[in-house]
């Protein structure tokens, strides 16, 4: 059985009263399985859907067609038993300014029928390095004390499944190094984790499998591993004042003065070179590197050629 | 703490290693969180009891010293009450309801802007495990404030309970009925002057015009058809009713009245729970 499985989920919110747009579909017709034990990412520009899918998942937002189910569990249908395996990580640093960290860890857990759990909280803070802030009011709590509580709050009740949601939004390298290691062991452990990040670096560091969004659907999904290997080898890399010949500037991307073309292997390298030389470009700073996520990302983002995977629906097959 | 930085070389689980990892069950199914619910809404309100219980206490006893003081022997309501015992059950009531509005509603408001709602929302709580907790809660404070208005007003007018089970069907109904109603503003405002357009257009009017300082049978008539439609008036009547032993109208009647108010706020509270109802999207 899947630890999360959606199937056929939208979610359309209706357009403002008299605007004359048509229904934004926020979730398009999502369909895929996680399985137990997974580290799964979830990537996507801004608006493209995930925090809408995470809050179908978590109860927080209905779909408007489809279901989803956590361990075997209707979120719906079935929430409290859905909710008992699931631990979320909101996306926005809220807190509860009445009370201190250990209440509010009291709280979380006896809302799920599990009083006298001082051991595990105690084991929940002592990890997420907060002993020390046990008594103190979480308005004293920085903002990385804040986020470590949003995770502990999410755990306290010892789901299976873990969702995070952009956690390492805003915060420090440190305390990012600290969150990913607590989550990597979490994950040793026998936890599902579900991760949605901005950071590619993370998501290729830490997840076995990702699934990439744009407005709303699923237009890659496979192992980490496959994502890489379907994108180009390497990517030329250099810095210009001049204009790009017309065949390079189709699949070139540009950063200000920095410029990157695909490339598959050495000979192709020579060519780039040899093409940009005799359009008279001068280039500077000239490196090549291997392609990684972000390569795999923003050209799938972008719809672009050079670095591009088969289509989802066939990616979505073959894994 | 220091953690070495994370690399793809020590990446999460293998699959292998997923596979091996021992399949974790989330904990066994319990059905009584509304408990914590319950004591956490207790516990909010508690921990700014100055706020929350003592000063409506005060904003009562100022009342009586004010219109008791300078309306006493002036004015016989009732045949021989004074006019410092007819207030009292008055304020009694217009403090249970008061607060008992405000606390289910300032405790919702400030969940849904503060963004921690989301704690509660996340949890396996049913609508039903809401209301008793959030209503719960309210009741209780209204309970405490009605309680010590009628204690500091025992230094003015002599304890009276005629039919005293009825004093506390009307003190509860009507704590009951007002904490509904503040779950219910609370739920539907997103902003705080939303909830103070409910508190200070409908709550508070509805509250002076139900007779705490008057018998309706001194207005003229047509503000005594009005207050026949305000649930409020009987309430306050019903609970006057307990301590006197008279009233404006039958203590059977406004029972019918705060019962049916009761049960149908209730009803249509647990609905909007249920759906989700500007919780849920």
């Amino acid at each position: 059985m899947p630890a999360i499985s959606f199937q056929s989920v939208s979610k359309i919110f209706p357009p403002p009263q008299g605007s004359g747009q048509p229904p934004l579909r926020a979730v398009d017709d999502v369909s895929f399985d996680i399985e137990e034990g997974e580290f799964f990412g979830l990537l996507g520009p801004n608006g493209a859907g995930k925090t809408t899918l995470i809050s179908i998942l978590a109860g927080l937002a209905r779909a408007t067609h489809g279901r989803v189910r956590v361990h075997g569990f209707d979120v719906q249908d079935d929430f409290a038993q859905a909710r008992r395996h699931l631990g979320i990580v909101p996306q926005e640093l809220v807190f509860d300014p009445f009370f201190s960290v250990r209440e509010l860890l009291r709280f979380q857990s006896g809302y799920f029928g599990i009083f006298n759990n001082d051991d595990w909280i105690d084991e929940l803070l002592s990890s997420l390095d907060l002993t020390d802030k046990a008594a103190d009011n979480t308005r004293k709590l920085s903002g990385g004390m804040k986020r470590r509580l949003l995770v502990a709050q999410a755990l306290v009740h010892k789901p299976p499944v873990i969702v995070l949601d952009e956690p390492t939004a805003g915060v420090d390298v440190e305390l990012r190094q600290t969150l990913w290691q607590f989550v990597k062991g979490l994950n040793q452990q026998g936890h599902t984790v579900v991760l949605t990040t901005h950071y590619l670096e993370e998501a290729e560091a830490l997840c076995q499998r990702l699934a990439m969004l744009r407005n709303g659907r699923v237009i890659a999904l496979d192992r980490t591993s496959a994502l890489l290997a379907k994108a180009t080898a390497h990517a030329l890399r250099f810095k210009t004042d001049s204009a790009l010949p017309p065949a390079l500037a189709a699949k070139a991307r540009v950063t200000g003065r920095i410029v990157e073309l695909p490339a598959q292997d050495s000979a192709e390298i020579e060519r780039l070179l040899r093409v940009l030389r005799e359009a008279g470009v001068r280039v500077e700073d000239v490196e090549v590197r291997k392609a990684d996520l972000e390569d795999v990302f923003i050209d799938l983002m972008h719809d672009r050629g050079a670095w591009a995977l088969p289509p989802a629906s066939a990616v979505q097959e073959a894994a | 703490m220091n953690h070495p930085a994370v690399t793809p070389a020590d990446a999460a689980t293998t699959p292998a290693q997923a596979r091996a990892a021992p399949r974790l069950q989330a904990m066994p199914a319990r059905h009584d969180g509304w408990k914590m619910l319950l004591y956490k809404e207790v516990l909010r309100f508690w921990r700014v009891a100055l706020q929350t219980v003592v000063a409506p206490m005060l904003t009562s006893v100022l009342y009586l010293l004010i219109f008791g003081s300078v309306l006493e022997g002036h004015i016989e309501v009732y045949p021989g009450i004074g006019y410092i015992a007819f207030l009292v059950p008055g304020l009694v009531m217009m403090g249970v309801l008061q607060n008992a509005f405000a606390n289910s509603a300032s405790s919702m408001v400030q969940s849904k802007i503060m963004g921690n709602l989301v704690f509660t929302l996340l949890t396996p709580l049913s609508a039903l495990h809401w209301f008793i907790a959030y209503v719960g809660a309210s009741l209780l404070r209204g309970m405490l404030v009605g309680i010590g208005i009628y204690l500091v007003t025992l230094f003015y007018a002599p304890p009276v309970f005629r039919a005293w089970p009825w004093a506390l069907v009307f003190l509860l109904l009507g704590a009951v009925l007002m904490s509904v109603l503040g779950l219910l503003a609370g739920l539907w405002a997103d902003k705080f002057d939303q909830m103070a357009v409910f508190q200070n257009f409908i709550v508070m009017p509805m509250t002076f015009l139900a007779g705490v300082f008057y018998s309706i049978d001194s207005l003229p008539d047509i503000w005594r058809t009005v207050s026949q439609f305000n649930p409020f008036f009987y309430m306050i009547d019903g609970f006057r009713y307990g301590l006197f032993g008279v009233s404006d109208v039958s203590p059977w009647l406004s029972l019918g009245v705060a019962g049916t108010s009761v049960v149908l706020v209730s009803l249509l509270t647990l609905h909007l729970l249920k759906t989700g109802y500007r919780l849920r999207y």
